[in-house]
């Protein structure tokens, strides 16, 4: 029995014999291992982009928005009439005992305007709770406190878009900006917080007092109602729970009967966004599978050329049968040729893959992530498709009778 | 009793398909240490068939064929494999060396499979290549190599190993007749340092440089002679040892 070391030096020298057949081979390899490291760079970079962005809406989240759902999921007669109002909210964060933090939110665009900087936004109007409930801190500056929100002061925080777009590199606090012509003085900026799952720039918002918003901002003939709500509950443990403590309560205070058709919605925002969480995984498990495909059809080629091999090399088979290899040593022969062809394949395969995800992810600005587990595996799995499509070539050639083998011509 | 090798019986059956070839018919003898046999006969008469069997690479039918005092026949598949490797050196009509493989690389093929380190391999191959008259020529690809120092790196790759016996089926079949006596003449010098030799041959003058005539017809031994007085193969000056 020779030692691996020898078989490698034997298979090295096959290979060279035969350049351009051997790259020819490894391309199969290189391609399918190429194309699995890409697609799951671009799958997995999509998933982290996805549950990133989750992650950024906050977690164990209803939202409460007015009007009902039909059974199909479908909102009905919502919009319209505004149904949920700030002593729904502040019931609920007072008598849900699951329920955290509520943030009640009044939202509408508007023009803003500082100096002779002016940008269009979107204006919220909510309550000290917010930042809690999106897990959003500041880099500057202070919160709304309660008081702000009791006395409807004309105090706003800023998000980074807007920041940027009024202020440049200026620093914003205590500045005072033109929200529809009401001036407003800024007392705290957002962190960044990037796109929302739906591709929305988060940053682009400035918040503001919720009766701020309801009594000088977007007056309407319903000043004490909101848009929606934002609740947290304690735990993910008790969301469910949260969810019936809330929509109990609600049906309660809007007197939800057999007569009446509940006018507001509870969703279970974390539920949803888990689902395209999970949804894009599938994508990119999906799309590994179809591109390791490729990867078999790559070691079908390394068999074929493998088999091609054997029967060339039928005479030196017998001539090294006759000189004393075993059938082990010709098998570790062959199959070391192939494993060698395939991992030196799947080495510049993974090459060629990681510089493809990065030049996907600069191109189409799409995010790419090549996780070491996914190089570690591709290798492993080029290495398992070589003794795998090797294995039957290097039998053939082991099982060899080497009287015959030396008589073939 | 130094017998290398030891025939008894031995028959061997070819069946393809219904047909029945009887290669061997029951043949018996025995080849001592230090001899240089010489196997003849017409074609078809199991000549090949004789030195396959006695070179391991395949069992006889029946009967018993003992190398060294070991029953060949009852060995498996590995450990005949390990006897070709240590006790039997091939030398064959066809040359049989590796393409694109330098001559020491070729010498030291079966010492790779005897898992001898490099260098010792190295050392040894070497050694055997000036054996056969080859010193200088380690690094020449076995295609640079004429016909007849083709033959001798396979000669050097037959002793590299100290077999017990070196087996050559036809070993100048392929040469002219100039260079079958310098092949002659190396057998010669490796059967007079006490190398066991046994050669197939169709020619009666290169039978003539051995000791003893064996001769096959229709898978039987019809004569088995002693030649008191071999030939003396005279290598030519340049290439004498
Ligand atoms: N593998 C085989 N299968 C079937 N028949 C075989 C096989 N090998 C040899 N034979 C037959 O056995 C007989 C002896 O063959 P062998 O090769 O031993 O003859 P030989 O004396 O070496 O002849 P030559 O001088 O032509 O080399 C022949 O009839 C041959 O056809
Ligand atoms: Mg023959």
């Amino acid at each position: 029995m020779t030692t691996l070391w020898q078989s490698m030096l034997i298979a090295l020298r096959a290979l060279r014999v035969n350049k351009m057949r051997a790259l020819l081979t490894m391309l199969g390899i290189i391609i399918g291992i190429a194309a699995v490291i890409a697609m799951v760079a671009i799958g997995s970079g999509a998933s982290k982009m996805i549950s990133d962005q989750i992650a950024s809406i906050g977690s164990n989240l209803l939202l409460v928005i007015p009007g009902s759902t039909t059974s199909g999921g479908l909102r009905t007669g919502s919009g319209g009439t505004p149904t949920l109002t700030y002593d729904d909210a502040k019931a609920i964060r007072a008598e849900c005992p699951s329920v955290a933090e509520v943030a009640p939110t009044v939202r509408g665009s508007a023009q803003v305007v500082f100096g002779n900087q002016n940008w269009s936004t979107i204006v919220m109007g909510t309550t000290s709770d917010m930042l809690t409930v999106r897990d959003w801190p500041l880099v500057s500056g202070r919160n709304i406190s309660p008081s702000d929100v009791d006395g409807a002061i004309k105090n706003c925080i800023i998000g980074q878009t807007v920041a940027e777009n009024l202020f440049g590199s200026a620093d914003p606090i205590g500045k005072i900006i033109r929200i529809k012509k009401i001036p407003f003085t800024v007392i705290g900026m957002l962190e960044h917080k990037g796109q929302s799952p739906q591709g929305q720039d988060q940053d682009d918002v400035i918040y503001i007092p919720l009766t701020t918003a309801q009594r000088k901002v977007f007056g309407s003939q319903f000043p004490n109602s909101v848009g929606a709500m934002m609740i947290q509950a304690k735990d993910a443990d008790v969301l469910k729970k949260a969810e019936e403590e809330v929509t109990a309560l609600l049906d309660q205070r809007h007197r939800i009967g057999p007569s009446r058709e509940r006018d507001f919605t509870v969703r279970n925002l974390s539920e949803i966004l888990a689902v395209s969480e999970q949804s894009s995984k599938v994508m990119s498990i999906l799309l590994g599978a179809v591109a390791s495909i490729s990867l078999i059809v790559g070691g079908i080629g390394i068999m074929n050329i493998m088999l091609v091999s054997v029967t060339e090399r039928t005479r030196e088979i017998g001539i090294r049968m006759a000189i004393g290899a075993k059938q082990r040593d010709i098998l570790l022969q062959f199959l070391t040729e192939a494993v060698l062809l395939t991992t030196v394949g799947g080495i510049i395969g993974m090459g060629v893959g990681v510089i493809g995800a990065m030049v996907v992810s600069k191109l189409m600005n799409w995010p790419t992530l090549i996780s070491s587990t996914a190089i570690v595996i591709a290798f492993a799995f080029s290495a398992g498709v070589g003794v795998f499509f090797g294995f039957y070539p290097a039998r053939k050639a082991a099982s060899l009778n080497p009287i015959d083998a030396l008589r073939y011509e | 009793m130094d017998d290398v090798v030891k025939v008894t019986d031995v028959t061997k059956v070819y069946t393809m398909g219904d047909q029945r070839v009887e290669a061997l018919k029951g043949i018996s003898f025995s080849v001592r240490r230090g001899e240089f046999v010489a196997i003849m006969g017409a074609s078809g008469s199991g000549k090949s068939t004789c030195m396959n069997m006695l070179g391991c690479l395949d069992v006889p039918t029946s009967g018993e064929y003992r190398l060294e005092d070991v029953n060949v026949g009852k060995l498996a598949g590995n450990e005949l494999a390990e006897i070709r490797n240590r006790k039997i050196g091939f030398v064959f009509q066809g040359f049989n060396l590796l393409a694109r493989t330098t001559a020491r690389e070729n010498v030291e093929l079966p010492l790779v499979y005897a898992r001898i380190p490099a260098a010792e391999r190295r050392e040894k191959a070497i050694a055997a290549l000036a054996q056969v008259g080859l010193a200088g020529r380690e690094d020449h690809y076995s295609n640079q190599l004429s016909g007849g120092q083709q033959q001798r790196v396979a000669i050097a790759r037959a002793l590299v190993n100290d077999p017990a016996i070196i087996m050559a089926d036809e070993p100048t079949g392929n040469l002219d007749s100039k260079t079958s006596v310098e092949i002659m003449s190396i057998f010669q010098q490796l059967n007079r340092r006490g190398i066991t030799i046994l050669m197939v041959t169709h020619e009666p003058d290169i039978a003539a440089y051995t000791g003893r005539h064996l001769i096959f017809r229709d898978g039987l031994i019809i004569s088995d002679t002693p030649n008191a007085n071999p030939q003396v193969a005279e290598a030519s000056r340049e290439e004498r040892i």
